[in-house]
């Protein structure tokens, strides 16, 4: 939580202003007693009717100053609760930006996006709330020790004990309370979760018949949930009667000790009353300090997770943002030794690869199922980093390049094929910013989905939406196709990325590419060896093991694994 | 509204028993004043204290205070049970909804805005309902507590209070209606700032691969800077409210203290039962405070009980007939008779289908990428309804028995792979969870998963991360595999099942399946020429239509599309 108060720095001023003009206000709201006791001791006792009209127009123009203290107060604190809340939203979606695949594997999104809505909710409530009461609530309790202590010291002894009794206990409930919060916060996760699995994956619930069966996980989950809350609901519902008690009691002994100093005649009757008042102003002010004491703990447990977000560093790093100068001399990909594993994994997924690409080269990949054929090429863009070996572009390890350098060097069509709400241009537009209408057309006839865009009302204009899901698998994927197309990059990987696609349409798509006028240097994984046959090396994989490379007549000739599946697939 | 009382009415034994307390509690806070007042009234001056009775009104409210507290906890514990149960009550009822939605609305509908409703609104809710019952009620009654003591107390104050206090909620009212237009533009826009982190975070490694970050945070500022303008008005605007309706609040404060202040000198009353109507007055214009706020907390919960409502009762698929038959002898035949079907009525889609497939005939649906091959599936496993005709499977038609009977006579593997969180062991038992864990790996065996799963570091007891995390496509489709393997069904339902996966295993895999459908019928979607060669019928299909229908002889015979197909496949 301490970091994230880093971002209220730029609301320095706010957050000054905001709970100084709270204290102001408090400040006014416990001169009231002081007019009160004026009003008795010397209105009443003189029957002095002009000094009481006197006094409780005092009262009407404290309560003005009060007012607009307050509404400056409340101006001061909401601008920076927000521009904190906005400033930490931001930084956090930038970090989350920053972050490489294996973080985004290991986090996975649903905790994210909760993090990013609901938690900076909490934390944004909790900080308008702190700066408005957190610092009004302790001055007005201690103000009003002080006070009582100008009225009488024997009797603010009382005062003196009973604030840190009050103390101990507020913060003792905030201790206990804060671990569990941030429990039925992670509970609150998992729900989600659940509810996100059955939408997504409604055909398979319901083709197995598990309807029931999911609906009684969920309920037994949110009970779950539902019983978290309702504990820690027990033990905050405490603070509120034992602050109760704790000041009734210490009432109750003020006014004791303030019989005895009357019939000493230290002090008046009026004395004891605005001592009276000013406890019963603690326990008000205690009252709404118990409701919000939740409100903040809550914030608190959500902005360390919030913060464990932030702690999540970027393993691969940008080691060199001003790149360095490619050796176009040398072969445009090299690969020495290489090995990767994935975090949690103890075998490597791939291990000790090595092989050369000259530019304008086309690289088969082909290997089972889990052989690392998409590892070994997510290396090249540096979605994840090597962990034994080097991996080389133009005679310089991947790890020299600036970001930048690398992605406009490498153009990679996912497996996963996703669009984005926006216009068909948008998404295409992603691939090359400034990309013209006659530029991406071009690209949508090579990834053979001009038609589809041609069929669809608008052409470019027309709108796809959240996730794509206006599209057919096939449809999505030749525009996932197009959008890296329109790059026109040196380099181009296609992971396994035509597998919704009929063969002729396949067919179709690699011999555009095979045309390309800028001769780029094309990596195809693929299953099949139809699309790899013409490429100039093919590396075949077999778990993780680079077993054999070599054009396709010469590893039907030599390689046993090559041959069944060129075999198999020919059949 | 009506609908929400009916979640509530379940516990309406709870609620009887927290406001019989919770009148005993403000009954008891209200008392324990008058107590302490008549106390202070016995300290008149030096030599003038009654000890005896002041010791005897301590223990009075030693005892007292000590119930309520107990008391107030009692009702708090009891108030968090029924909040959290209605609302835990609540989404159990809409996941279970969600679970028998039509398919076309989950289709049509985005999962971000569904899951938003089952979780932010349903939290939103309960926090309303919540503040609703802890200080809509108490507040209520402390002000009729309040008015009545400080009628007994005197007349005239009182009724003065009552006449001026209402305007602290008139005021509030004010406000609140000024306000009520920000929190919609508040809400509004956290809705599409919500969307859009759900597609960016959602889709991370797209971001990344094209390097989109940059353009992302930048979308993302301008509609974070919007919410945070919007958040800071109502949030602003909002919280105004308590400093004025405080300010009302002091002038009736004034207002008592010079009118009781008056009654002392003319002997109307004792200066202890002035101290008490003071303290009445603060007691009886702070719930006006709280329930302006309550009640623009409980506007926004209802808002968010509106949309969760919306989706409850949202229309729920056609119930199963009654009388349907809830389990059928298969024996693999299925006939389909003048089916009529479109997603949108304005355009037709299948027409004036016809197709009769015998017990254990294999059935390859083929055409060119996005011309429907998937809604043949919807249809046989009535994720849609036909509009007219029928089908019939067994002998029956499938509207005469249960959607589970139909569904559990098909196997099912599609394309897009679905896993559930959870472990490996669990995603392959989820259509047979009692299946020892011999059958489990045997089923892994046949799917050819084994391998890999052995290989994970935690084996068969590996957790799937969100969206499979480090498993590759082929690696799940091997995983649904395995899944339909191990529930052996009696017929068969196969889509683009093995995409994803390495032709040599594919090819062992169709070994297992060809030992699975012996004897079962069969309907496959698949671009492999000698899978859909060795089929009993082919469909042909082009833009959503069936349009040729035969075997591979017969089609290529009639030299059509199919012919067309085939000729391009080949080349």
């Amino acid at each position: 939580m301490k970091k994230l108060l880093v971002h209220l720095k730029e609301y320095k001023v706010e957050s000054i202003l905001g709970p100084l003009f709270k204290l102001l206000e408090a400040s006014f709201e416990l001169m009231v007693p002081f007019v009160i006791k004026s009003i008795i001791d010397t209105g009443i006792a003189n029957n002095d009717k002009e000094h009481i009209v006197k006094m409780c127009l005092i009262l009407v123009l404290l309560g003005v100053v009060g007012l607009i203290s307050a509404v400056t107060a409340q101006y001061f604190a909401a601008k920076a609760a927000v521009g904190f809340a906005t400033k930490l939203r931001f930084s956090l979606f930038s970090h989350i930006q920053t972050l490489s695949f294996a973080e985004i594997d290991k986090l996975g999104t649903s905790t994210l996006i909760t993090r990013m809505t609901s938690d900076i909710n909490q934390v944004q409530t909790g900080v308008n709330l702190f700066l408005r009461l957190l610092l009004r609530s302790p001055f007005v309790v201690i103000g009003a020790m002080i006070m009582a202590f100008t009225i009488d010291v024997k009797a603010a002894l009382v005062f003196a004990v009973t604030i840190p009794v009050l103390s101990v206990i507020i913060f003792g409930i905030m201790l206990v309370s804060i671990p569990l919060y941030k429990k039925v916060q992670a509970k609150l996760d998992k729900v989600l979760k659940t509810t996100r699995d059955n939408l997504v994956g409604a055909r398979v619930v319901r083709a197995f018949c598990k309807e029931e069966a999911e609906i009684e996980e969920f309920n037994k989950m949110n009970e779950d949930f539902s019983a978290t809350q309702r504990f820690v609901g027990k033990i905050s519902a405490l603070l509120n009667p034992l602050t109760y008690v704790i000041i009734n009691v210490a009432i109750v002994i003020l006014i004791y000790v303030g019989a005895i100093r009357v019939e000493a005649g230290i002090i008046t009757q009026g004395a004891v009353i605005a001592l009276y008042n000013y406890m019963s102003q603690i326990l008000v002010e205690l009252v709404k300090f118990a409701n919000l004491i939740i409100s903040v703990t809550k914030a608190v447990a959500s902005g360390n997770r919030i913060e464990s977000v932030f702690e999540i560093e970027n393993t691969v790093k940008e080691d060199n943002n001003n790149g360095t100068e490619p050796d176009k001399q040398a072969p445009i990909v090299e690969f020495r030794n290489v090995g990767m594993s994935y975090v949690d994994n103890q075998e490597e997924t791939i291990s000790d690869i090595s092989f050369t690409v000259n530019r304008g080269e086309t690289i088969g990949i082909i290997g089972g199922t889990g052989s690392g054929k998409s590892t070994l090429i997510n290396l090249l863009p540096r979605y994840y980093d090597a962990d034994d070996g080097e991996v080389l572009i133009y005679g310089k390890n991947v790890k020299e390049y600036s970001f930048e350098q690398l992605n406009n060097m490498i153009g990679m069509v996912l497996q996963k094929a996703v669009l984005f709400k926006g216009t068909i241009r948008d998404n295409i537009r992603w691939g090359k910013k400034n990309a013209t209408d006659e530029e991406i057309n071009e690209a949508l006839t090579l990834a053979q989905a001009k038609e589809i865009v041609d069929r669809k009302e608008g052409g470019l204009d027309y709108m796809v939406e959240q996730g794509g899901k206006n599209f057919s698998g096939g449809q999505r994927q030749r525009l996932t196709i197009a959008r890296t197309l329109v790059k026109r990059s040196e380099i181009l990987i296609l992971d396994d990325s035509s597998s919704a696609l009929d063969n002729a349409t396949d067919k179709n798509l690699r011999e555009a590419i095979a045309k390309l006028s800028y001769k780029p240097t094309v990596f195809i994984v693929s299953q099949r060896t139809s699309a790899i046959e013409n490429a100039d090396k093919i590396l075949v994989l077999d778990d993780g093991k680079l077993v054999a490379m070599g054009t396709h007549s010469e590893l039907v000739k030599k390689c046993d694994i090559y041959k069944e599946i060129y075999e198999l697939s020919t059949r | 509204m009506k609908e929400v009382l009916t979640y509530v009415k379940k516990y309406k034994f709870l609620i009887a028993i927290t406001l019989i307390l919770s009148i005993a509690i403000v009954v008891a806070t209200l008392y324990v004043p008058i107590i302490i007042g008549k106390g202070i009234d016995y300290i008149v001056g030096p030599g003038n204290v009654d000890f005896d009775r002041i010791i005897n009104m301590i223990v009075v409210v030693s005892v007292l205070v000590l119930i309520t507290a107990l008391l107030q906890w009692v009702v708090n514990t009891i108030n968090n049970k029924i909040t959290y149960n209605v609302v835990r009550d609540i989404r159990n009822e809409a996941f279970a909804k969600i679970e028998e939605l039509p398919l076309k609305y989950i289709d049509s509908h985005s999962y971000g805005d569904i899951v938003s409703r089952v979780i932010s609104d349903a939290e939103q809710f309960s926090e309303g309902l919540l503040l609703g019952f802890t200080q809509l009620f108490t507040g209520v009654l402390t002000i009729l507590g309040t008015l009545v003591l400080m009628l007994t107390i005197d007349v005239k104050i009182a009724l003065a209070v009552v006449v001026v206090t209402p305007l602290s909620l008139v005021v509030a009212n004010f406000i609140a209606k000024k306000t009520f237009s920000m929190f919609k533009m508040q809400s509004q826009t956290r809705g599409e700032h919500t969307a859009l982190i759900e597609e960016i975070v959602g889709n991370q490694k797209v971001v990344k691969a094209f390097g989109h970050e940059d353009e992302a945070i930048s979308d993302f500022e301008e509609i974070n800077e919007q919410l945070g303008k919007y958040s800071l008005r109502a949030i602003f605007y909002s919280s105004l409210t308590n400093p004025c309706t405080r300010f009302v609040n002091s002038v009736v404060y004034a207002l008592v203290a010079i009118l009781g202040a008056f009654t002392v000198i003319s002997g109307g009353i004792t200066v202890g039962s002035l101290s008490c109507i003071l303290s009445y007055a603060n007691q009886y214009t702070k719930p006006f405070n709280e329930i302006s706020g309550v009640i623009a907390e409980l506007q926004n919960a209802l808002a968010c009980a509106t949309r969760l409502m919306e989706l409850i009762k949202e229309p729920s698929q056609e119930p199963d007939a009654i009388g349907a038959k809830e389990a059928i002898d298969v024996n693999g035949e299925v006939v389909l008779e003048n089916v009529n079907f479109s997603y949108v009525p304005e355009k037709e889609l299948i027409k004036n289908f016809n197709l009769s497939v015998k017990p254990g005939q294999k059935v390859a649906i083929v055409g060119p990428t996005g011309c429907g091959k998937t809604t043949v599936i919807n249809l046989l496993m009535r994720f849609y309804d036909i509009n007219s005709g029928k089908i019939v499977v067994s002998g029956e038609n499938v509207m005469d028995m249960t959607r589970h009977a139909l569904r559990s006579s098909y196997g099912m593997v599609l394309q897009e792979t679905w896993l559930k969180a959870g472990t490996i062991k669990e995603n392959i038992a989820f259509g047979r969870p009692d299946a020892s864990f011999e059958e489990i790996v045997e089923a892994a065996k046949k799917s050819h998963a084994h391998g890999f799963i052995r290989r994970l570091p935690q084996g068969y007891d590996t957790v799937i991360s969100e969206d499979g995390g480090n498993l590759s496509q082929g690696q799940k489709q091997l995983l649904c595999i395995a899944r339909v393997m191990l529930s052996t069904p009696p017929m068969l339902i196969l889509d683009e099942a093995t995409s994803s996966i390495d032709i040599r295993t594919e090819v062992k895999i169709q070994e297992a399946f060809n030992e699975l459908m012996q004897g079962k019928t069969s309907f496959i979607v698949a671009h492999r020429l000698s899978t859909i060669m060795g089929a009993d019928v082919i469909l042909v299909m082009k833009d959503g239509n069936i349009i040729e229908q035969g075997n591979h002889e017969t089609l290529l015979a009639q030299n059509g599309f199919y012919a067309s197909l085939h000729a391009m496949a080949k080349a």
